[in-house]
């Protein structure tokens, strides 16, 4: 019991390492910078702990629960052998952590209040509500693509870069043909799909399939799902905002 | 009491974000793979941890960081800030003035990804399958000066109202160029990162920013010049941590 306060207690030390930084800059600009009071001092205190404390328990419970899954999930389906049912589980598993993202949800409604100003679709609740459903299905669905592409890719043993410029050449090509208005948000849609949860998950299933497939190198094609899942938003969001 | 609430209540939403990967995770397990998870109640207790760490992390964020970051990108981009109390904005505005935003930009990113709890699962992660030659460390610290370099960027990007697709694009050619240079191990890992380094907390704060600067500089629509920080924010990281494995690999040439 003893030890494991004591491990407790180090991994929490190690957490606030990790926010120190933030600390620092806040209390820097605050003190040097802005010098205006802080309001609810004491709400900081406490908020500070519980990131601190949320920090230690995630990463616990990350080599716990999430790393050990994907990882035996990945052996399963490479003993298995079945390539269809690991490729409908690649595109679930990018599709419905996707579709649901609080981030996605609100950069969609932001996106379709910029399509209403801009006129593309009607300026009614209506119509605004449809446009973000919408936009939100096409990220969640180039989402779930973008795992099956990059699963494909590990068990074909591919390699990135190419398939990194091609989708590269894409955007390019987007941007020059979709409205102005869509760019900034499609941009962006490729930074926010990727939650918290997801990007363990996604990682220990790239690296486990790497591992158990014989001929592929957990460094060189276990990694890359991740990547694949930045890219596809950004194209889809703007063949979206030309399509609507 | 009320504090006990809220913790509870964040459990419940963010149990709620979960159930799908959690049913999609459960439902393949028992119907097609059909076979006994090893460790099962471990494997539980880590999710459990997982739920109630987020949880906690999320409701910290949002009573402790967010409100103070997004009052803190209010007060930088205020004309009053910036331009002294008599709050005199020029015609043509300098973006040389804001430097203080650049510095804030620049700071922030590096410190909020160092936080940013998915970068330190694919360090940790990344550490383990190379071995050790990639350091928990040595990866975040590359990560997070992509991140500050490319919130700055795209701070001064909102600052003079330039095309954000030529800065993408650019950064794109660097990244091809930078891909037939680099050490092969570390290329994939390299375009990971991009995606890896804004989630929960760099986004909320660099949003808030880039809505801040987009509101206050005269000329710049919300809607149009608010978006973007992001895209840079997930595109420099590439280019820092493809740079830090070829610093290393020069490093470890010359000294041979």
């Amino acid at each position: 019991m003893h030890q494991a306060l004591l491990a407790l207690f180090k991994s929490m030390l190690g957490s606030l390492r990790d926010l120190l930084p933030i600390i620092l800059v806040i209390g820097f600009f605050q003190a040097f910078v802005l010098q205006q009071p802080i309001p609810g001092f004491l709400d900081i205190i406490i908020g500070t702990l519980f990131i601190i404390m949320g920090l230690t328990f995630f990463i616990y419970g990350l080599e716990m629960g999430l790393f050990p899954i994907g990882e035996s999930m990945a052996n399963a389906f490479a003993r298995k052998g079945s390539v269809v049912w690991l490729l409908i589980f690649a595109f679930c598993l990018g599709f419905g952590t996707t579709v649901a993202e609080p981030a996605l949800i609100a950069v969609a409604d932001e996106a379709s209040e910029v399509a209403a100003q801009g006129g593309m679709i009607k300026n009614t609740q209506d119509a605004m509500e449809s446009y973000a459903d919408g936009l939100r299905f096409t990220v969640a669905f180039s989402v779930g693509l973008a795992i099956v592409i990059g699963v494909l890719r590990i068990l074909k043993g591919w390699s990135i870069q190419y398939m990194i410029m091609g989708g590269y050449i894409l955007v390019v090509i987007m941007t020059a043909l979709a409205p102005k208005e869509i760019i900034g948000i499609a941009y962006d849609s490729g930074g926010v799909t990727t939650s918290t949860i997801t990007v363990p998950l996604v990682t220990a299933l790239g690296v486990g399939l790497a591992c158990s497939i014989k001929g592929r190198n957990p460094m060189t094609d276990g990694f890359g799902l991740i990547a694949f899942a930045s890219l596809t938003p950004m194209i889809f969001v703007m063949a979206y905002g030309m399509v609507i | 009491m009320d504090l006990l609430m809220e913790i509870l209540q964040m459990i419940i939403d963010t149990s709620i974000d979960v159930i799908p990967i959690a049913s999609i995770i459960f439902g393949f397990q028992f119907l097609v793979i059909r076979r006994p998870i090893p460790n099962l109640k471990r494997v539980i207790i880590g999710f459990v941890y997982v739920l109630v760490g987020l949880s906690l992390f999320l409701l910290g964020l949002e009573q402790a960081l967010f409100p103070l970051g997004r009052l803190m990108a209010d007060q930088l981009t205020n004309p009053a800030f910036i331009y002294g109390e008599a709050g005199l904005v020029p015609d043509v505005i300098n973006w040389a003035d804001y430097y203080w935003v650049y510095i804030f930009a620049f700071a922030i990113g590096f410190s909020t990804t160092i936080a940013e709890p998915s970068l330190i699962a694919v360090a940790i992660k990344a550490h383990e399958v190379s071995g050790g030659a990639i350091g928990v460390w040595g990866l975040r610290r590359a990560v997070a000066i992509g991140v500050a370099v490319g919130i700055t960027l795209g701070s001064y990007r909102i600052v003079t109202g330039l095309p954000i697709h030529y800065f993408i694009i650019s950064g794109y050619i660097v990244v091809v160029i930078q891909t037939f240079f680099a050490p092969k191990m570390i290329v994939p890992l390299a375009y990971d990162s991009g995606g890896v380094t804004t989630s929960t907390v760099t986004v909320p704060l660099v949003a808030a920013l880039g809505l801040g600067l987009a509101e206050t500089v005269p000329g710049r629509n919300v809607l149009i010049d608010g978006f973007g920080l992001i895209a840079f924010a997930s595109l420099f990281p590439i280019m820092s941590v493809m740079a830090y494995a070829q610093i290393t690999e020069y490093m470890t040439n010359r000294s041979r």
